[in-house]
C-alpha cells in the first residue's frame, strides 16, 4: 500500500472535515428550533395545530431525505417565483439549501423525540408540583423539562449520529464534504477501498466521540436511576 | 419531442407521459427493498445469534458489525458495496483471464447495500425480541420433552416474530427510504426515475414532488399492512399497557 | 366561645364523571386542630372530594374556602365550572399540604431537593432559610441521614414520610391526606401513621381519606363516612364507632376489620 498517498488522501479528506461538521452542526440547530415548535403545537390541544403537525412529521419522516434534499436543492431553484422573491440569494447556496432541508427533516424526528420525552414524564409528579401551587412556565422549568430531558437523551444522541451520516448526501449537491472529496479521489486515482475506508474511518470516529459524549453526559445526569454508591 | 406538456399530463400515461416510468419506478423500490429486508434478516439474524450465543468471540464480532455499519453513512455503504463488489469481481475475472472491468448488476449491488445496513439494526431488534420471550414457556416446553429444533421452529420463532413486528415495520420504513440512495450506482428505482425524468423535462420541483408523494404513499400502505398484521398476531398477547 | 374563621369549609360540592354523579353534595367544615378522616368504600368518592378541595379535580358545583378566602369558580361556555383565578388557585395550594397514596416524589431530586423545592420557588423564600427548616423537618420525621438520598432509594415508608416532610416544609395551614397508607407493605404502615399521629397532637388540621380504622378512631376529632357520594354519617370517632349511628357505617367497619 502506498502510504504516501494515504497520507495525502487523510489529509485531505481531515480538511474538508469543517464543511461537514458545519453543515450538520447548523441543522441540527435548526431542527431542534422547528422541532420543538413542532411539538409545541402537536401538545397544545388544538386540533388544527395538532393535525399540521402530525402532517409535518408523517412527510418528513415518510420520505426520503435525498429527495427532499433535490426538492429543496434543484425544485425551488427552477421556479420562477422563487427566483424572483427575497429568498432566492439565500437559495441559491448550496451550503443553504443542504442546511435548511436536512434541518427541516431532523426537526421531524426530533419532535418525535421531544414528544415522547415529554410523554414519560410521570403524572404523579406533575400532579405533585401542581399540590404545591406550581403552574406554567415555573412547573415546565423546574420539574417537566428536567424529567423529560433525561428521557431524551440516548435518541437524541442516535438521531445526532444520523445527522452526520445524513451529511454525506451534500455530496450529490456539489458541496465539497468528506463523502464527495472521497469520491473525487476515487474517480481521479481508481483506487475504489482506500479513499472509501479512510472516509469512513473519519465517519465513524465522529460518531463514536458523539456517543460516548452523551454516555458521559447520561451518566451525570442520572444519579437517581443507578444504585447507591457505598 | 417538443410538445409541451402541462404539468399534469406529465405524470399521465400517454405519450410523453411519465406516469408509468414513475410506478415502474415505484415496484422497483419495492422491490429492492423487500430484497434488501430479506438480506438483513438474515445477516440480523445471524448477528443476533452471535450476540446471544455466549461465545466471547462470537458475541465481539457481532457487536463490532452492528456498531460499525451504524457508525458509518449509508451512502458511503452503498459506494463501497457497488464499487467495491465490481471492483471484486473484476479482479477474479482478471485471474480468470478475462480482461475488463465487471461490474455487478446495481440491483444486487444495491439490495446488498440495503441489507448489510438494515442487518446492523434487525439485530438488534431479534435480540431484544428473543430476551422479550418469557422464561416460563420455554421452560414449559423442556418439560413436555420438546427437542431444541422443535421448540425453536414451534415456540421461539413465533414469539420473536410477533414481538419484533413493530421493528420489523420501522426498517422497513428505513429500508424504503434507504434505498433511494442505490440511484447512484443507476439502478432505475422511483429516485433515479425521479431524476431523469425531472432532467429530460427541466422540470424538477414537479417530478421531485411527485416521486416524494409516490414515497409517501408507499409508506402509508406499508403502515397500514403492518399495523393490521400486528393486530393479527398479537391476538390474545397481554400487552405492557394492559 | 368566639367563633372564629374555619380553617377550612367546603360547601355542598358535587362532582361527575360523564354520566357518573361521583359527589353529590358533600359539605365540611374543619376548624383550627381539627383532625377529619374521610372514610367509604371505593367508588365513594373520598378521594374525588379530597382533590376537589385543592382542585386538582374541579367541582362541578359547591364553594370551597380555606382560611376565609373562597376560591372564585366561574362557568365554562359549555356549563362546566373553572377556577376564575389561575393565581388564586396556585397561592391557594401553597398554603395546603397534600400527601398523596404514591408519594409522588420528584425522581430526579435528592430528598432535601424535593423538600425545598416548591417553598424556594413558588413560596420564594430564600434558600438558606428553607434548607434549614427542611433539615428540621427531616429530623421531624426520622429521616435525617437520608437527605441526599434519591427517591429511588428509599423504602416506601421512607418516601412517603419524606413526602409528609415536603408537604410540612411549604407551612401548610391544612393538611390533605390521600390513603397515605394504601400503597405501603403492613410492616411499613406503622412508621406512617407514627408521623401523622405526631402531627396530629401537635394540633395540626388534617383531613385524611384513609382505611386505617384504629388511626380513625383514636386520633381523629371528626370522622365523616360517605357512600355512594353523600355522607352517610358523621360525627365524633365515639359516636360512630359504636356503632348506633349507621347501620350501614357498621357493616362498612366489619368488612374492613376481616
Amino acid at each position: 500500500m502506498d502510504l504516501d498517498f494515504a497520507w495525502r488522501t487523510f489529509i485531505r479528506l481531515i480538511e474538508a472535515l469543517p464543511l461537514t461538521l458545519s453543515i450538520w452542526l447548523l441543522s441540527v440547530v435548526l431542527g431542534g428550533l422547528v422541532g420543538a415548535g413542532v411539538t409545541w403545537m402537536r401538545v397544545s390541544g388544538v386540533k388544527p395545530l395538532e393535525w399540521i403537525a402530525r402532517g409535518y412529521v408523517l412527510i418528513f419522516r415518510g420520505t426520503p431525505l435525498l429527495i427532499q434534499l433535490f426538492i429543496v436543492y434543484y425544485g425551488l431553484a427552477s421556479l420562477p417565483v422563487v427566483r424572483a422573491s427575497i429568498f432566492w440569494p439565500f437559495l441559491r447556496e448550496s451550503f443553504n439549501c443542504a442546511v435548511l432541508s436536512l434541518g427541516l427533516c431532523t426537526a421531524a424526528y426530533q419532535a418525535e423525540i421531544f414528544r415522547g420525552a415529554l410523554l414519560a414524564v410521570p403524572a404523579r409528579e406533575v400532579e405533585a408540583a401542581r399540590a404545591c401551587g406550581m403552574s406554567g412556565l415555573l412547573m415546565f422549568r423546574r420539574i417537566i423539562f428536567p424529567i423529560a430531558m433525561r428521557h431524551a437523551l440516548p435518541p437524541y444522541s442516535t438521531e445526532l449520529i444520523s445527522m452526520v451520516k445524513a451529511t454525506a448526501l451534500v455530496s450529490l449537491i456539489t458541496l465539497w464534504d468528506v463523502m464527495s472529496v472521497a469520491m473525487k479521489i476515487r474517480n481521479d486515482t481508481l483506487v475504489t477501498y482506500l479513499p472509501l475506508i479512510i472516509a469512513g474511518a473519519i465517519y465513524f470516529v465522529v460518531n463514536y466521540i458523539i456517543g460516548a459524549a452523551f454516555l458521559a453526559i447520561e451518566r451525570h445526569v442520572t444519579p437517581h436511576l443507578r444504585a447507591r454508591p457505598g | 419531442m417538443g410538445e409541451r406538456l402541462g404539468n399534469l399530463a406529465i405524470f399521465g400515461f400517454g405519450e410523453g407521459g411519465w406516469g408509468l416510468a414513475l410506478l415502474e419506478g415505484a415496484a422497483m423500490t419495492v422491490l429492492v427493498s423487500a430484497v434488501g429486508l430479506i438480506v438483513g434478516g438474515i445477516i440480523g439474524g445471524l448477528v443476533a445469534w452471535s450476540r446471544l450465543s455466549g461465545h466471547r468471540l462470537a458475541g465481539a464480532v457481532g457487536r463490532s458489525y452492528a456498531a460499525l455499519f451504524r457508525g458509518l453513512p449509508e451512502l458511503l455503504i452503498v459506494y463501497f458495496v457497488y464499487f467495491g463488489t465490481s471492483t471484486l469481481l473484476t479482479d477474479i475475472a482478471r485471474l480468470l483471464g478475462h480482461e475488463g472491468f465487471v461490474g455487478v448488476p446495481s440491483f444486487a449491488a444495491g439490495a446488498l447495500a440495503v441489507g448489510v445496513i438494515s442487518g446492523a439494526y434487525q439485530a438488534e431488534v431479534y435480540r431484544a425480541s428473543y430476551l422479550a420471550v418469557s422464561r416460563g414457556e420455554l421452560e414449559a416446553a423442556v418439560s413436555v420433552g420438546m427437542h431444541r429444533w422443535l421448540m425453536f421452529r414451534r415456540i421461539i420463532f413465533p414469539q420473536v416474530m410477533r414481538f419484533a413486528l413493530p421493528g420489523l415495520g420501522n426498517l422497513w420504513q428505513v429500508a424504503l427510504k434507504d434505498s433511494s440512495l442505490i440511484s447512484v450506482t443507476g439502478l432505475a428505482e422511483l429516485m433515479r426515475v425521479s431524476q431523469v425524468g425531472a432532467g429530460s423535462t427541466h422540470r424538477p420541483f414537479a417530478f421531485y414532488l411527485g416521486g416524494a408523494a409516490l414515497y409517501l404513499a408507499m409508506t402509508l400502505v406499508t403502515t397500514r399492512v403492518f399495523d393490521v398484521a400486528e393486530a393479527r398476531a398479537t391476538r390474545g398477547m397481554r400487552r405492557a399497557a394492559g | 366561645m368566639p367563633t372564629e374563621t374555619p380553617a377550612l369549609t367546603a360547601q355542598n360540592v358535587c362532582k361527575r364523571f360523564g354520566q357518573l354523579e361521583v359527589l353529590r353534595g358533600i359539605s365540611l367544615t374543619a376548624r383550627d386542630g381539627d383532625v377529619i378522616s374521610i372514610l367509604g368504600s371505593s367508588g365513594s368518592g373520598k378521594s374525588t372530594f379530597l382533590r376537589c378541595i385543592n382542585l386538582l379535580e374541579t367541582p362541578d358545583s359547591g364553594v370551597v374556602t380555606v382560611a376565609g378566602e373562597t376560591i372564585k369558580m366561574r362557568q365554562r361556555r359549555d356549563g362546566s365550572a373553572e377556577p376564575a383565578d389561575r393565581r388564586q388557585v396556585d397561592r391557594i395550594r401553597s398554603e395546603l399540604g397534600m400527601v398523596f397514596q404514591s408519594f409522588n416524589l420528584w425522581s430526579h431530586l435528592t430528598v432535601l431537593e424535593n423538600l425545598i423545592e416548591a417553598p424556594v420557588h413558588v413560596q420564594k423564600r430564600p434558600r438558606k432559610e428553607c434548607l434549614e427548616e427542611a433539615k428540621a423537618l427531616l429530623a421531624r420525621v426520622g429521616m435525617s441521614e437520608r437527605g441526599n438520598y434519591y427517591p429511588a432509594h428509599l423504602s416506601g415508608g421512607q418516601q412517603q414520610r419524606a413526602a409528609i416532610a415536603r408537604a410540612l416544609a411549604m407551612r401548610p395551614k391544612v393538611m390533605l391526606f390521600d390513603e397515605p397508607t394504601s400503597a405501603l407493605d403492613p410492616e411499613l404502615v406503622g412508621e406512617v401513621l407514627r408521623v401523622m399521629r405526631s402531627l396530629a397532637e401537635e394540633g395540626r388540621t388534617m383531613l385524611v381519606v384513609t382505611h386505617e380504622m384504629n388511626f380513625a378512631r383514636d386520633v381523629s376529632s371528626h370522622v365523616m363516612f360517605l357512600h355512594k357520594g353523600v355522607v352517610e354519617a358523621e360525627g365524633p370517632p365515639y359516636e360512630l364507632f359504636s356503632g348506633e349511628t349507621s347501620e350501614r357505617f357498621r357493616q362498612f367497619i366489619s368488612k374492613e376489620r376481616d
